[in-house]
């Protein structure tokens, strides 16, 4: 049983819905996750689809965790945390969410070509807000872009998100960090490490 | 030891535990990472053939040769490869065959659903179905045992859930004592199927499904769960997983072998539950067998039962299923009474698509842009340059199957199509099934013009080896082969290589051609954008004041181009910007600017120096 009394939930299976734009890191995040719950003895599955990702298209990635885990997929207002690593993704997908699930959204716009041939409007900020209480008031915006900016280096912005992550789960920064060390390149794990940990802080 | 793998991991998993050491094969989303994990271990030989039918008579002829092999495609690849698939199961083998169909329920990355289920019947072979890795992993290993108890190939049959979900796997760290070499079988009577012959292997084919079945009553990756009685669900494959999340208390059979079914098994489980029904993605496959049988399936209350030749009863027959699906479906046909709310809710904004497309850089696109200008039909083909048909380039008019532009394109010739039709096709799709139709152009001399998009690998399944990049899929130095000198030996005279960023020769070539009569063939020549290699040579360009809004720089569909906030004081016009992070500096843009207003690389180095 899983149980996050500050977050309102309680339940046999979690289910973690990720969704990015391609080039995102969304798929590393999803990896480290997923090699987390095996990690802490779950029963695991990583369902994900590839195919147009590359090419600008969006990402998308169910990851559960449980005693026992059968669909890979999680149906449509399941997921417990909706993660999403670009504001337009996480308001198309806001629907997975359960009733109070957790919204965590990447504070940082996208912007697709329908929008930049200006043959439609990017939501506003106010949009999205307002989409989002009206599903949950478990809403999370951290600005993981710039953060990551301040650090130096633009690609670890989802290392903070999961930093985020970890931080509402109040989950042991040791237990997560190892699983995103072991992933990045041996260069980088230090700066990443930052970047776990001002996510940690942000919430 | 327990690991996180993908099915398709689990597959290269399976295959190279059980001894197999030859794999051919063509890539195909989603099933392109089974080769690319198989071809990392250590004693075996692997690689990417151009075509699907080429793959599968290269891991015939090894598995004839006394070795375990693999052959993997998507499922569209066993219809190339169906020529092969059949006379090898005839033929059967000396090894074990296993041959990898990767499903794509729901097209996410295909032109169409097909259930190659049906292949293994059509062909009088076993077909498994794996729920998850590590079932991927126990049934290729099962496969090959079953594939030289009974002389067969065997159809592993994967779907897009299974090979790209990833699941925990208890794998062995050894690989099986791979048999000693045989003697290459001299054996006509079995392996040249000539009319006298192939009249003799037939009955023998009919009659090793038949003990097939009987060997699956007892096949350990068919079994009886039994839990309440009152609902009994006979399931396969991903669908399986559904069965278990939807219906926790539910009986089911669950078939790891999907083709030929466990007869007597089947008709038990029947008797001992009160409704039964079939859970499959896709096609009535194992639905109409269970009927052929004579088993009654449940009928929903004041519905009417399905019939010819919609045979497919409570589920639908297109898409993938999910959980939510399959409450839904179930609770229409009266069997799940679990109150759900179907109305998640819905957000009021209309949201902005985000379509794939052609990336910054890519060079496909200055043809498009050409193409799209010249207005004239075009025949596409399959890859990442099918992204020439989305707006604002909108420049292709057909496209099916790979191979297709350049016969269609014939066709439309041949039957006196007034217009001048063009066919483009990517470096990977001419080598896999574009040469015989180019030959047929040459052959009859059709007005047909053909653009090769030669970026140099295989773009649009992730960048694998092809014969034109000097590499082989296990990264061996190798030929590479020279589009030019093919397509002249084809039998065409008019060929020209150009470099594909070069934006007013494509137009001055196409417009010259289309003037002159008979076949031509272009051949674009850049490497892809997101090669390694590529990507160190960015340098983003830049709009200057010279922009006046006009527009022209848009028509590209350049995703690092946009419409800035800043308007032209004159026209009252959006100005032009370019994102830095997302430019290459391909200088398309640059070239069609009608007011040089997009400064070229050069011009770019030389400001900031
Ligand atoms: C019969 C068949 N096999 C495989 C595929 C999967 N597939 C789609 S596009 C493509 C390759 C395209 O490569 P190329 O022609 O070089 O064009 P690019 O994507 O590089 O532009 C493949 C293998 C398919 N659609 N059909």
């Amino acid at each position: 049983m899983f149980s996050f009394p500050k977050l309102g939930i309680k339940r046999d299976v979690l289910n973690f819905f990720l969704v990015g734009v391609g080039g995102q890191g969304t798929i590393l995040a999803s990896n480290v996750l997923a090699e987390l719950g095996l990690k802490l003895g779950y029963d695991v599955k990583k369902a994900e689809i590839h195919g147009m990702s590359q090419r600008g298209g969006s990402v998308i990635s169910h990851v559960r965790w449980g005693e026992q885990v059968f669909s890979p997929i999680i149906a449509k207002g399941e997921a417990d945390f909706l993660i999403a690593f670009e504001k337009l993704e996480g308001l198309r997908f806001l629907d997975q969410i359960r009733p109070d699930g957790v919204f965590l959204v990447n504070d940082y716009q996208i912007v697709p070509v329908t929008v930049s041939s200006g043959n439609a409007i990017y939501p506003s900020d106010q949009d999205i807000r307002e989409s989002t209480h009206e599903i949950t008031s478990n809403n999370y915006w951290v600005d993981c872009r710039s953060i990551a900016e301040e650090l130096g280096n633009v690609k670890v912005a989802n290392v903070v998100l999961l930093g985020a992550l970890c931080g509402l789960m109040e989950a042991e920064l040791e237990t997560w960090f190892p699983i995103i060390a072991s992933k990045v390149p041996q260069k980088s794990v230090e700066i990443n490490r930052l970047a776990f940990q001002r996510g940690v802080d942000a919430i | 030891m327990r690991r996180l793998l993908s099915g398709n991991e689990a597959v290269a998993r399976g295959a190279w535990e059980a001894g197999c050491s030859v794999a051919s094969g063509y890539p195909g989303t989603p099933s392109t990472e089974i080769m690319e994990t198989f071809a990392l271990y250590p004693n075996v030989y692997a690689e990417w053939a151009p075509n699907e039918k080429v793959g599968l008579d290269a891991a015939i002829g090894a598995a004839y040769a006394g070795k375990r092999s693999l052959c993997t495609m998507k499922h569209v690849g066993l219809n190339v490869a169906a020529d092969a698939f059949f006379y090898v199961a005839m033929t059967g083998i000396e090894a074990g065959l296993v041959i990898v169909s990767a499903d794509d329920p729901s097209m996410h990355s295909s032109q169409n659903e097909q259930d190659n289920r049906q292949f293994a019947k059509f062909a009088r072979i076993p077909c498994l179905d794996p729920a998850d890795s590590q079932e991927a992993r126990d049934f290729t290993i099962a496969a090959y045992d079953l594939s030289e108890q009974f002389d067969t190939p065997v159809l592993l049959r994967m779907t897009t859930r299974v090979c790209h979900t990833s699941t925990a796997v208890e794998v062995f760290e050894q690989q099986a004592t791979v048999p000693d070499q045989k003697k290459y079988p001299r054996n006509p009577l079995k392996y040249v199927m000539i009319p006298a012959n192939a009249r003799r292997r037939h009955p023998v084919i009919e009659a090793r499904i038949a003990d097939i079945s009987e060997f699956a009553e007892t096949f350990i990756h068919n079994r009886v769960e039994y839990r309440g009685k009152d609902l009994g669900i006979i399931t396969g494959g991903v669908a399986y997983q559904y069965a278990r999340e939807v219906f926790p208390d539910a009986s089911i059979l669950k078939l790891g072998m999907v083709y030929p079914l466990p007869k007597k098994m089947i008709t038990e489980f029947a008797k001992n539950v009160k409704n039964l029904i079939v859970l499959e993605e896709l096609d009535p496959f194992i639905e109409d067998q269970v009927r052929a049988m004579g088993v009654k399936l449940y009928q929903p209350a004041g519905k009417a039962e399905q019939s010819y030749p919609l045979t497919k009863s409570i589920f639908p027959i297109f898409g993938e299923l999910n959980p939510a699906i399959v409450r839904q479906f179930a609770n229409e046909a009266g069997l799940y009474a679990a109150e759900i709310d179907f109305e998640t809710a819905p957000i009021s904004l209309e949201l902005p698509a985000r379509p794939p497309s052609l990336c910054p850089g890519c060079p496909h696109r200055s043809s498009f842009y050409v193409l799209s200008k010249l207005k004239i039909p075009v025949n596409g083909d399959i890859g990442c340059y099918t992204l020439g048909v989305a707006p604002p380039l909108s420049a292709i008019d057909t496209c099916g199957c790979m191979g297709a532009s350049i016969g269609v394109a014939h066709g439309a010739a041949i039957a006196g199509d007034p217009e001048r039709h063009v066919a483009v096709v990517g470096d990977s799709t001419f080598f896999h099934s574009g040469i015989p139709a180019l030959i047929n152009v040459a052959y009859n001399q059709s007005n047909v013009i053909t653009i090769i998009m030669d970026n140099r690998v295989t773009g649009m399944t992730g960048h694998q080896e092809n014969p034109g990049t000097g590499k082989t899929l296990q990264n061996e130095a190798t030929i590479s082969l020279d589009i030019e000198q093919l397509v002249k030996a084809c039998g065409i005279e008019k060929v020209l290589t150009v470099e594909a960023f070069e934006v007013d020769l494509i137009e001055k070539t196409l417009r010259t051609w289309m003037k002159e009569e008979g076949p031509a063939v272009m051949i674009t020549r850049e490497p892809c954008a997101l090669l390694p290699e590529q990507r160190k040579r960015y340098i983003p360009l830049e709009v200057t004041d010279q922009c006046n809004g006009c527009t022209v720089c848009f028509r590209i569909g350049c995703p690092a181009i946009s419409k800035s906030e800043i308007l032209d004081p004159k026209y009252n016009r959006p100005l032009a910007i370019i994102n830095a992070s997302l430019c290459t500096g391909c200088e398309i843009c640059a070239q069609v600017c009608p007011r040089d207003a997009i400064l070229f690389k050069s011009q770019v180095l030389a400001k900031s120096n």
